[in-house]
């Protein structure tokens, strides 16, 4: 059964770090790093990237339209 | 397991910014609701291909800037009266879409009277009303759509509805106008309710591309900053607080 | 073959904008003025030449949609009458500081406040100093007959369009209610998609076209610098148009001790006035502005070599004066005549007003 593995790409100099993304994500990818960006916003990571589904759930609530979304099928590990 | 590097390619892209979004760093505080409906706007403008007849009237407030955003002509109106600018365009230019985008404080005060006859009057426009129940740019004045007993930087110990009245459902009012043809209330706390609000949005779009009168879509919407908490916890308090006296859902049409 | 009417001052408005192609008119109803709306309303030119024309809820509303109108290229004008014209002062500046083309038609009543429905020209500061906030100046056309109601028409949008900027047609209750004999315009087809895209295709917002960015009319400037710039910008204008448009017309000037300055229907007062002044032997002439905005600083300055006194006559406690003053520059005596309230002065009061100032010099 093929099984769906997603991955986010954050823009981090544009991201504020409002954390919406955060808690939109269903399964808990996202996180706030400890860093800051150049404008000193703690910006958005993927902390767990193996659990994205790539559902641009974080995507379609970042007000700054900083996350793009990728997928792809894998054939699920036998 | 694929690595992160192999998911994040061209071919695999299901979600980006939309094209007619620009690239400047919006204004907006971090977490702000502007942001969202800016980029869902943008994105059902793409993808019904209108960039060319769209004309954005913005507002007086925090999306005075809105113009620097989105690849559209725009024209930016006094505080309220964008109805007003936006009847003469539509009526100048009958076949671009036409949408005026409003605060509360811009539409449901000083603006009261412009909304009103250009509704009443069924003006082929959208009507884009962000509803966060205070003056975002001013910084933090109580609105006409303001909570009783909210504490406002005018209100600082909550809205007393004895001496400045009751929180503005305007957009009920406006539903009763007959020539007005679609009123919806959205949000866009939550990845369904920017789905939700987007498929309004769409619809609005396609209705004045079939010259069916006045669009409204009112998005209870947070200001964070005004209301003194973090983005997160905004939209908590906008669900507890704001929907219970402004309920999410379509009105009319 | 030229077609003549009997019309009344503000019908003549009515006619005008029709011929000369006019896009759309927003207005309000109020005294002494309505009477440019009704035309329209009775007219119906939208099913001739496709122009809109709405009463709006408001003169505030009517003045945004001028506003909008004009933002997209298109010939719009709007036209009320003072207090009117005050609600309208906030729809003005944003046009003067978007830099757009319209035309505005003030059919002055007296004041202050609701004053009274009668004629007066006491709207002379709020006309050419600006009227709205920020440093802005309209470009006024003070019309003296139904004629020239008829012909400011198309000369106000000219001139809107060549210098993207608001144009005023200042009349008053006089004029806007006096039917004269008037030769009627040409007709004018209303100006193509294509037009448009010649005359303001640079800054128009028509929809973004795929091949140029897109359009922002707006007069929100946050950089203070850039907003400098701006206003320096603005002065530049109004420079070209203090050397370029200024016009007035001259009555018996040539020999004249004494020279009365009058606009509107004060300048038709004035005229008899002049006559019988004569009669009794007092050489006077008169300098009719009828630009306000640029106004005929230069002519009256030169006029001061020969001239020995000014008499400012207007219907107000004295507005245009100061501009007379300042032209004058303290070389010769200035002074002011003019009835209020919507009282209309008599040539036999100037006259008197003309001795008084003559036997203020002796």
């Amino acid at each position: 059964m093929a099984k769906v593995r997603g991955a986010v790409k954050v823009d981090i100099e544009k991201c504020k770090g409002c954390s919406l993304c955060v808690v939109a994500c269903p399964t808990k990818v996202l996180a706030l790093a400890r860093e800051v960006n150049g404008k000193g916003y703690n910006y958005a990571y993927m902390a767990n990237p193996e659990a994205c589904i790539g559902c641009a759930n974080c995507g379609l609530v970042c007000p700054d339209s900083v996350i793009e979304v990728y997928k792809i099928k894998v054939e699920a590990d036998a | 397991m694929a690595e992160v590097k192999d998911i994040i390619k061209e071919g695999n892209l299901v979600y980006k910014k939309s094209k007619v979004l620009t690239d400047k760093i919006m204004h907006y505080c971090p977490g702000c609701s502007h942001g969202v409906v800016h980029k869902i706007l943008a994105e059902v403008i793409e993808e019904l291909n209108i960039q060319e007849d769209t004309i954005g009237v913005s507002p007086v407030g925090c999306s005075v800037l809105a113009y620097n955003y989105l690849h559209i002509d725009w024209q930016q109106a006094a505080h309220g009266r964008a109805p007003a600018v936006a009847t003469a365009v539509a009526r100048l230019l009958p076949n671009k879409r036409v949408f005026a985008y409003q605060g509360d404080g811009d539409l449901a005060s000083i603006g009261t009277a412009e909304i009103i006859h250009a509704c009443n009057r069924g003006e082929n426009i959208v009507v884009i009303f962000i509803n966060n129940g205070i003056y975002g740019m001013t910084g933090g004045q109580m609105a006409p759509t303001t909570l009783e007993g909210m504490p406002t930087s005018t209100s600082p110990y909550g809205r007393d509805i004895a001496m400045t009245g009751h929180p503005l459902k305007i957009t009920e009012l406006i539903a009763q106008l007959p020539a007005v043809n679609f009123v919806t209330r959205q949000a866009v706390h939550t990845p369904a309710a920017v789905r939700k609000c987007k498929k309004a949005l769409q619809k609005a779009f396609e209705n004045i591309g079939e010259k069916k009168g006045t669009q409204f879509i009112e998005v209870v919407s947070t200001c964070n900053s005004g209301w003194k908490l973090s983005p997160v916890k905004s939209n908590e308090w906008m669900v507890e607080n704001m929907f219970p006296v402004y309920p999410m859902g379509d009105i009319k049409g | 073959m030229a077609e003549y009417k009997l019309m009344k001052g503000n019908e003549v408005i009515a006619e005008a904008a029709i011929r000369c192609g006019c896009d759309g008119y927003f207005g309000y109803p109020i005294t002494p003025q309505s009477e440019i709306m009704e035309t329209l309303m009775l007219r119906k030119p939208w099913e001739e030449t496709g122009m809109v024309v709405l009463q709006a809820e408001s003169e505030v509303a009517a003045i945004n949609m001028v506003y909008g109108g004009a933002a997209c290229g298109k010939k719009v004008m709007t036209s009320s009458s003072s207090p009117g014209i005050s609600l309208k002062q906030e729809g003005i500046t944003y046009i003067a500081g978007a830099e757009l083309p319209c035309l505005i038609v003030n059919v002055v009543r007296g004041g202050p406040g609701l004053g009274t429905i009668q004629p007066a020209q006491s709207d002379y500061f709020q006309s050419v100093k600006g009227g709205g906030h920020g440093d802005y100046h309209l470009i006024v056309l003070a019309p003296a007959s139904v004629q020239e109601m008829n012909d400011f028409v198309e000369l106000g949008f000219n001139l809107a369009f060549k210098y993207r900027n608001p144009v005023l047609i200042l009349s008053d209750g006089v004029i806007g209610q006096m039917m004269e004999k008037v030769q009627l315009s040409e007709i004018k087809p209303r100006w193509t998609d294509a037009e448009i895209e010649k005359i303001s295709g640079t800054w128009a917002t028509t929809g973004k076209k795929s091949n140029r960015d897109y359009h922002v009319i707006t007069s929100l400037e946050l950089d203070s610098l850039r907003q400098e710039k701006f206003n320096h910008k603005l002065i530049e204008k109004y420079k070209v148009i203090k050397e370029n448009e200024v016009r007035f017309e001259t009555f018996q000037c040539d020999d004249a001790d004494y020279v009365l300055v009058a606009y509107g229907s004060s300048s038709r007062i004035c005229q008899k006035a002049v006559e019988i002044a004569r009669a009794k032997g007092v050489k006077v002439g008169l300098l009719r502005p009828i630009t306000l905005y640029p106004f005929p600083t230069k002519k009256i300055n030169e006029m001061c070599s020969k001239a020995k006194g000014f008499l400012s006559v207007e219907m107000s406690a004295g507005q245009m004066v100061e501009d007379v003053r300042l032209a004058v520059n303290g070389k010769v005596p200035v002074e002011h005549f003019g009835r209020l309230g919507g009282v209309v002065t008599t040539p036999n009061e100037v006259v008197k007003a003309l001795d008084e100032l003559i036997k203020k010099g002796k």
